[in-house]
């Protein structure tokens, strides 16, 4: 059995699965609780898991920090929106149209090794310190990359699909509409989640220059008057947040595409 | 009485394949005609002729199979008939009119599984009817008819991915015939099934061919194949693709399995291996 557990490729029964996945999470916190409840590292830098908790119950309890979520999340989801209402149909585009890679492909590959983080003063000189500023900063992290993706999806649709539909009498737009669109949604669906995690990531670079409001500005707060509870609190928070949007992104690739499993369900 | 090794003779009489003219049909207009059609594509290396001035016609109801080995430009040949690929040269009448680009008047079965995945088998066979604009009662009593025809009563509501190979070539020649085009293409449609299911689909295929009586022109590249279902079997040579020899199949139809059991059948069989041999062994040379 053992040596069944170390060989590559080799199927293992899920429950050997499912429970190496907890002992790890286990032995983090083993680690943790060690570190901290052993005084070994000092409370001001780590601390205990106990603490951890009780911050978060009270952050929730008085509620300064629901308004802090509630902000970030609209920030993350509108600068989201913008990447995708633009980037989808462009994206699809590109993929389909060899003029429209030709023309976009070289600008937004070399855009994306930009660092985002870097255009915030030049955002924070055009456009202030505002909402749209935050949300810019979440559209130039995820736009690019998303539709580059995007296109890549487009792209990968089998092109005797596209043939195949000409003989059936398919237009042109008809191709995009009825061939294109509907095998390249699953991808879409699958790009739009991973692209909106790291929408996430981008949102504690926009708060943490230049906000009074959001996750990001109180962990910034949180680090400045030396309460480590509370910048763990923020980062499981938007963690958690993330975990909940990507599983609600794969309820809704579940529940839309049938057609992708054999039990039809 | 003739005996078969004679008709042998006669038909190298009838058909000289270097002067094209010679193939084209003497009865009125043919329902399908490829005048002059060549194909050239320009590589980095200079030009490469996929297919040489090619002629041939085939007429309304006719069943016709192009033979040929792997390589040899014949899916090339459909694929300008399709509308799409453009010919380098020549052209391609359909009734009488010349082809423009791809059109629903032509049907086509792929090798590849081309089903459109999200859509059910009775979605897939009504495709171009929708497009059409043909009524939601009109579209089901035709998905209905071809799926009695096909033998898939009871898979309407499946998803391609619920299906066999077999039985997803079954449901892309009844999506093709739904469209009622006026000649319907196959490349190698069966290519990529296991033996058992090839010889099962070319029997379904017959079958949909003497009710529909629609002109056929299916592209393979298994003798047998192409004995069992033509009327007529054109060898093509190996690169660059040239029409070699037009070989008509007088086996007798309806025909079923058997017939592939018979002397008439292992003599065509011989002269078209022999045939095909040359070309394949030039082929990979």
């Amino acid at each position: 059995m053992i040596a069944k557990l170390f060989t590559p490729n080799k199927e293992i029964p899920k429950m050997f699965y499912t429970s190496a996945g907890f002992l790890t999470f286990i032995i983090f916190l083993l680690i943790w609780s060690v570190l901290s409840y052993g005084q070994i590292v000092n409370p001001l830098f780590l601390p205990t898991p106990t603490d951890v908790l009780t911050t978060a119950v009270d952050l929730f309890v008085n509620g300064e920090i629901l308004s802090d979520i509630g902000i970030s999340f609209t920030r993350v989801l509108f600068g989201f929106l913008a990447a995708a209402i633009i980037g989808i149909p462009l994206g699809i585009l590109m993929g389909s149209l060899r003029i429209m890679e030709g023309a976009f492909e070289p600008i937004i590959g070399f855009i994306r090794y930009m660092p985002a983080s870097a255009f915030i003063p030049l955002l924070i000189l055009w456009i202030g310190l505002g909402e749209t500023e935050k949300m810019s900063v979440i559209f130039l992290g995820t736009f690019f990359q998303l539709t580059l993706m995007i296109m890549d999806v487009t792209k990968n649709v089998q092109n005797d699909l596209v043939d195949v539909s000409y003989t059936l009498g398919a237009k042109k737009a008809q191709v995009f509409t009825k061939v294109i669109l509907p095998a390249s949604l699953p991808g879409i669906v699958d790009t739009l989640r991973i692209t909106f995690g790291w929408a996430w990531t981008y949102l504690v670079v926009a708060e943490i220059v230049g906000a009074s409001s959001g996750l990001g500005y109180m962990i910034m707060q949180a680090s400045r008057f030396l309460q480590p509870d509370k910048i763990i609190v923020g980062i499981l928070i938007i963690g958690i947040l993330g975990l909940i949007t990507d599983i609600l992104f794969k309820a809704i690739y579940k529940a839309s595409f049938s057609w992708m499993r054999k039990d039809g369900f | 009485m003739v005996t078969p090794q004679l008709k042998v003779k006669e038909r190298e009489n009838i058909v000289e394949p270097k002067r094209s003219e010679s193939i084209i049909s003497v009865t009125g207009t043919p329902k399908l005609e490829i005048k002059e059609v060549g194909k050239v594509f320009k590589t980095k290396k200079g030009e490469t002729t996929a297919l040489e001035k090619t002629s041939f016609s085939i007429e309304d109801g006719e069943f016709v199979t192009i033979l040929g080995p792997s390589g040899c430009g014949k899916s090339t040949v459909l694929r300008i008939v399709a509308g799409l690929e453009e010919a380098t040269s020549g052209k391609v009448l359909l009734d009488g009119q010349e082809i423009h680009g791809p059109g629903p008047d032509r049907g086509m079965v792929f090798q590849s599984y081309t089903l459109f995945p999200w859509l059910s088998v009775k979605d897939n066979i009504t495709f171009g009817l929708k497009l059409k604009g043909v009524s939601n009662k009109e579209r089901d009593n035709i998905a209905r008819h071809y799926l009695q025809l096909i033998g898939l009563e009871g898979f309407e509501n499946h998803f391609p991915i619920q299906l066999s190979g077999g039985m997803k070539q079954r449901v892309a020649i009844a999506r093709a015939l739904a469209n009622d085009p006026k000649i319907l293409l196959m490349d190698e449609p069966f290519g990529a099934l296991d033996a058992q299911t090839r010889n099962i689909m070319q029997e379904v295929l017959l079958k949909a061919w003497e009710e529909s009586k629609k002109t056929i022109l299916f592209i393979t590249h298994d003798v047998d194949e192409s004995i069992f279902l033509a009327d007529s079997v054109y060898v093509m040579t190996a690169r660059p693709g040239r029409l070699k020899k037009k070989v008509p199949i007088e086996l007798e139809r309806p025909r079923d399995f058997s017939v592939k059991a018979t002397v008439e059948f292992a003599e065509y069989k011989d002269e078209l291996l022999s045939l095909i041999r040359d070309e394949s062994l030039k082929a990979i040379k």
